[in-house]
């Protein structure tokens, strides 16, 4: 199960966080401090798994933004790193050439895409074209 | 009216959106903090007015700064208000806002319910969609049960987008209404062949989850995961069904039996590194499960070992870790098809990585066995020196010494050596590990006998060496090593060589900077090595000897008892008075030193840490019961309680006044006597026989060398471990040439059979040095062998536990609401169909309902059978398409799941006019189309095109721009 998705940029600011479990909104900022600590003394060389207390934190850095995942130990940490990936194409198809700028203007849309593939701690959706069907809906509703 | 909507609109132009937000934010780098007050006080006059637009951007905002650590809580209200509106667009602003910061405790929740319950039943999917998810992130037991029977209805939606999300949500309304899954499960079941992939994967997700809990309730659902996975192409849902069967194997051997040709098969076949990797744990999950009668057993875990091998040697990183990872699981049971590979894994130590290593690290712990112990330590030692930063060397410190001390010191052939290497451990500057260094000397000193005087002579070494003073500031620091050697030095002072050298070691005026508890322990040791110099003088007559003692200990003590801490001070003064007056005595010429140790006489053995708890209530011993009779009670002579407590408490009060008689006293030693056999607290004078050490296996028939040291045991300066490990492989030489020599004349007398008896080198051949007299830890008599300390009767899962087979009860059918509510009538015409179809459609439910039950009470009995009878045929009943779906095959079903997607598109498109997600598929429709009438032949060439595609997408480095490969194309964790 995945426990939460966090987009968090180099400078340590939350981008977009997610979680599936209810963490207290105090504990939260110190977690999100905690874990971009911990992505960002680690360098290229070295793996994308954290173990970090009870959880198993799997990242990617794209730019200056890290996504990063924190699982328990039922879910595959190779799937869920591809499946981060598969994330950002999603993002990318949305927003053509997607940028964090991007993702801070329109959170709530980046929430609705992450919705789609994601619910309950569990991945639901890796088709594109179906990830994105409703919010594509959405903008037509909006622009009429 | 019509003013207040004009007004609204006007103040809507000038109110900040959440994009001006986030570029005020970005401005105001300096008064970040200010500018963000500012805007909350901006929210909440927005929040006042009575434009739902006005609020729903509020709240969008609202949401943003929640993300960025402020409380939100305040709005709860406005939430479920911008909830409730009949637009979509304000609607999911929130459901988002509700699912980001609403939990259990928000008290508002409760008000959600009908509206919740409305937007479920909205005749727009995107309505309940939102709903959904919104639900997933705060479903409270109350809102659980409420509407648990909604949805469970939407499980069996027209539409698969909400057939799958309702799936899912079901796994959060179980958890916190835990009586909803007997009911469900039915159809839950009935989703893992739902036509729609999506439905399934999400089915099989929830299962998956359910059953890692309580996997026993969920075996009778293995035929038909094994089909799903015969059949899946999948990877996202095979990875799911796999660690699914991983659950189930501990519970069925039989299972795991026919698991392993389809599994293997996977791995040959599969490129994606995911799915390897959990075929390759599901398999050793199989393997552990089957303790024996496999015939092919070993080849499947060399086929693991080779592969987790392929991804160890592999540059990525990540494949690395996952590789040692799984490596660390076969260990568990195959630790030699692991040893084979200790030099890839010693080479791991060397990595960049530190997570690697420390995975490197847990490993060799397994792979240790008697015959390459000293040298993976001498690596691990190494390392240890040039390891940077205290964290990564900590690890190191406690792993050699985890590796060393595991089971009972199983592997450890020469003490010696092992205490040779703590001494060396103690020259770690910054650790702060100390007391685990310190553990270990005190366990091995008491618990081996035959080391002790080795370890005497090394412990008064360190005593004597000032370098763990100096470091006896930090808590925890290297000098706890001090208290070990002390304590050493004190009760086992006759083997020490020069003991007058030590007592002054002990007493210098350094020593007062060391922590109290060390302190302590020096005074309290200084006087059992006194104590024992006392004795050694008197016996050899020296007088004065034993006087110029004394002398030192009046002078030193005092440095003691001006010590600030209370421990060492009330033990210091004690004792400077008992020296003082054996200073006196001393000068009248009388023998003191028998008294005095008899002070310190007897041994002191290790209790094992658990031994309180184990202790058993003796039979008749109710601990509730009251000791002595509430005084209303009449006392009656004869009574005679059972329990032996009670006869003592009783009697004491009744016979103190008068003076025991010569009967009465022997019938007390008598009782006593008795109590103290029933007594488990009461310590026997010796330890009984059987307590002594015997499970190591034919350690008593081996011949105890006694090892001819060339070098003298007491190494001046610090010991190098390094000797000790040439001595022992001389002596380990020494040892196989006797053992060959003997070997030779069984095999004259036995004639020619030379292949059996090659001389090849085992674990069992190798005697330790010492004769290992590993004292085991006291345990009561009739410890109780349970061990259930670690299961935590709060886990929410225990509540899932449940028998899902047994037929269903009336009493537990899930709440329906019985009358629609006032909402729901007001609603729009355009409602009211939908409306009507899902009133009816539970009372259709409850029928299906009852006759399934009738159904299913005959199906239950035989269902038992039925998976004994698919367990028991051993040839499983060949997969019709190839189990394994090769690469090419995977893009061939990627083409036909595609097409699925189209007809599923497009029955959506149908069902709702203008739909931009049906323009959208249809334009690629008739490609597809064609495709379908084609040659299954093209179909294969197509596939090894796209197949190629994919591959090149999974190659993509992680920092690059993402490229937009063919968007058709079902992602899968591929990995090249």
């Amino acid at each position: 199960m995945i426990k939460f998705f966090l987009m968090v940029n180099k400078q340590g600011q939350t981008r977009l966080s997610k979680y599936y479990e209810h963490v207290d909104i105090n504990k939260r900022t110190l977690l999100e401090t905690e874990v971009i600590k911990s992505c960002l003394s680690r360098s290229n060389e070295q793996c994308s798994f954290i173990e970090y207390k009870d959880f198993k934190l799997i990242y990617r850095q794209y730019a200056a933004l890290f996504i990063v995942v924190g699982v328990n130990d039922t879910e595959n940490e190779m799937a869920i790193y591809e499946f981060i990936h598969n994330f950002v194409e999603v993002l990318d198809e949305y927003f053509s050439q997607v940028s964090e700028l991007d993702i801070m203007f329109n959170l709530d849309k980046v929430h609705i895409i992450l919705d789609e593939m994601v619910l309950n701690g569990c991945i639901v959706e890796t088709n594109r074209a179906r990830i994105l069907a409703p919010l594509l809906i959405l903008d037509k509703m909006s622009e009429s | 009216m019509a003013l207040k909507m004009v007004k609204g609109s006007i103040d809507r132009m000038f109110d900040k959106n959440l994009q001006d937000l986030v570029r005020g934010i970005r401005n105001h780098k300096e008064d970040e903090a200010k500018y963000i007050s500012q805007c909350i006080d901006e929210i909440k006059q927005e929040l006042k007015q009575d434009n739902i637009a006005v609020k729903a951007n509020a709240v969008c905002k609202l949401t943003y700064l929640q993300m960025l650590g402020y409380d939100i809580s305040w709005a709860a209200f406005n939430i479920i208000e911008v909830m409730s509106a009949s637009k979509f667009t304000f609607k999911r602003i929130g459901y988002l806002a509700a699912s980001q910061s609403f939990h259990e405790g928000t008290d508002v929740i409760m008000l959600t319910t009908n509206q919740i319950r409305k937007d479920l039943s909205s005749p727009s999917q995107y309505d309940t969609g939102v709903a959904l998810t919104g639900l997933s992130c705060f479903v409270t037991p109350d809102l659980a049960r409420d509407l648990a029977n909604d949805i469970m209805t939407l499980m069996s939606h027209t539409k698969p987008y909400i057939r799958k999300k309702a799936v899912l949500i079901m796994y959060k309304v179980f958890l916190k209404y835990p009586e909803s899954l007997r009911p469900a499960f039915p159809r839950l079941k009935e989703k893992l062949e739902d036509p729609d992939p999506g439905v399934q994967s999400a089915a099989v997700n929830v299962i998956c989850e359910l059953a890692r809990r309580n996997p026993k309730n969920y075996l009778s659902l293995a035929p038909l995961f094994f089909k799903l996975m015969t059949s899946s192409t999948n990877n996202w849902v095979l990875i799911k069904i796999i660690k699914l069967f991983g659950a189930l194997t501990p519970l069925e051997p039989r299972l795991g039996k026919k698991l392993i040709e389809p599994l293997t098969n996977l791995i040959h076949s599969t490129s994606a590194m995911s799915l390897l990797y959990e075929c390759v744990n599901t398999v050793i999950a199989v393997l552990i499960s089957l303790s024996s009668g496999m015939p092919n057993h070993s080849a499947s875990i060399q086929l693991c070992v080779q592969k987790l091998r392929i991804l160890i040697e592999d540059s990525d990183q990540n494949l690395k870790y996952l590789g040692l990872l799984a490596m660390s699981k076969i260990l568990k049971t195959h630790p030699k098809s692991v040893q084979s590979h200790k030099d890839l894994i010693l080479q791991c130590l060397d990595d960049k990585d530190e997570s690697i290593r420390l995975r490197a690290l847990d490993l060799l712990y397994g792979m240790v066995s008697k015959k390459n112990l000293m040298e993976i330590v001498k690596k691990l030692m190494t390392h240890v020196d040039k390891a940077e930063g205290t964290t990564y060397r900590d690890e190191l410190l406690t792993k050699i010494i985890d590796i060393c001390s595991q089971s009972n010191y199983q592997y450890i052939t020469n003490f010696e050596w092992y205490i040779s290497i703590l001494v060396e451990l103690t020259r770690l500057e910054g650790t702060r590990h100390g007391h685990l260094i310190a553990a270990q000397m005190l366990d091995v000193a008491i618990r081996v006998k035959a080391i002790r005087k080795f370890a005497v002579s090394q412990m008064s070494a360190l005593l004597d060496s000032a370098h763990l003073l100096a470091s006896s500031t930090q808590r925890n620091g290297i000098c706890e090593v001090l208290y070990a050697a002390a304590w050493i030095c004190g009760e086992f002072s006759e083997h020490l060589q020069e003991p007058h050298h030590t007592l002054e070691a002990m007493l210098r005026p350094k020593v007062t900077t060391l922590p109290g508890h060390i302190q302590a322990v020096y005074v309290q040791n200084v006087v059992k090595l006194y104590a024992n110099i006392l004795q050694q003088k008197e016996q050899a007559g020296e007088a004065e000897g034993a006087q110029a003692a004394t002398q030192l200990m009046v002078d030193r003590l005092p440095q003691f008892v001006q010590s600030a801490d209370l421990e060492v001070q009330e033990r210091a003064s004690c004792i400077l008075q008992l020296v003082k007056h054996i200073q006196k005595l001393q000068a009248k010429d009388v023998p003191v030193a028998e008294e005095v140790s008899a002070l310190f006489a007897g041994e002191l053995n290790p209790v094992a840490p658990k031994a309180q708890k184990k202790v058993p209530v003796p039979e008749g011993l109710d601990l509730d019961a009251w000791i002595n009779e509430p005084l209303s009670d009449s006392e009656s002579e004869d009574e005679r309680p059972r329990a032996v407590f009670h006869e003592e408490e009783q009697r004491r009060p009744k016979h103190r006044p008068s003076e025991a008689d010569e009967e009465e006293l022997a019938r007390r030693r008598e009782a006593r006597k008795q109590e103290q056999a029933n007594n488990p607290f009461y310590i026997k004078s010796s330890p009984s026989p059987q307590k002594r050490y015997q499970d190591t296996p034919g350690v008593e028939h081996i011949p105890v060398v006694q090892i001819d040291l060339s070098v003298p045991l007491k190494v001046p300066g610090l010991p190098m471990s390094d000797q000790y490990v040439k001595l022992e492989e001389e002596r380990r030489h020494r040892q196989k040439l006797e053992k060959d020599k003997r070997r030779k004349k069984r095999k004259e007398k036995k004639g020619r059979r030379r292949h059996s008896s090659l001389p090849t080198e085992s674990d069992e051949d190798i005697a330790p040095a010492q004769r290992v007299d590993i004292v085991t830890e006291e345990m009561p008599e009739n410890a109780l062998p349970s061990d259930e300390d670690d299961k935590d009767p709060n886990d929410p899962y225990r509540a899932l536990d449940i028998d899902l087979d047994k037929p269903l009860a009336d009493s537990e059918k899930l709440p329906v609401q019985k009358h629609r509510n006032a909402e729901t009538s007001k609603s729009p015409e355009k409602d009211v169909p939908v409306v009507e179809k899902k009133s009816k459609k539970p009372k259709k439910k409850e029928k299906k309902h009852k006759e399934k039950e009738r159904n299913q009470e005959k199906r239950e009995k035989k269902k038992a059978e039925d998976l004994d009878f698919w367990l028991s045929t051993t040839p499983p009943p060949a997969p019709v398409p190839a189990p394994a779906p090769s690469t090419e095959e995977l893009s061939v079903n990627a083409i036909t799941t595609l097409k699925d997607e189209c007809e599923d598109a497009k029955t959506e498109a149908q069902d709702e006019e203008g739909n931009a997600e049906g323009q959208d598929q249809d334009k690629k429709s008739p490609k597809q189309k064609k495709k379908k009438h084609k040659k299954e032949k093209e179909e294969r060439t197509k596939g090894k095109k796209k197949s190629k595609k994919q591959r090149l997408g999974g190659e993509e480095a992680a920092g690059e721009p993402v490229q937009n490969g063919a968007p058709e194309e079902e992602p899968l964790p591929v990995r090249a």
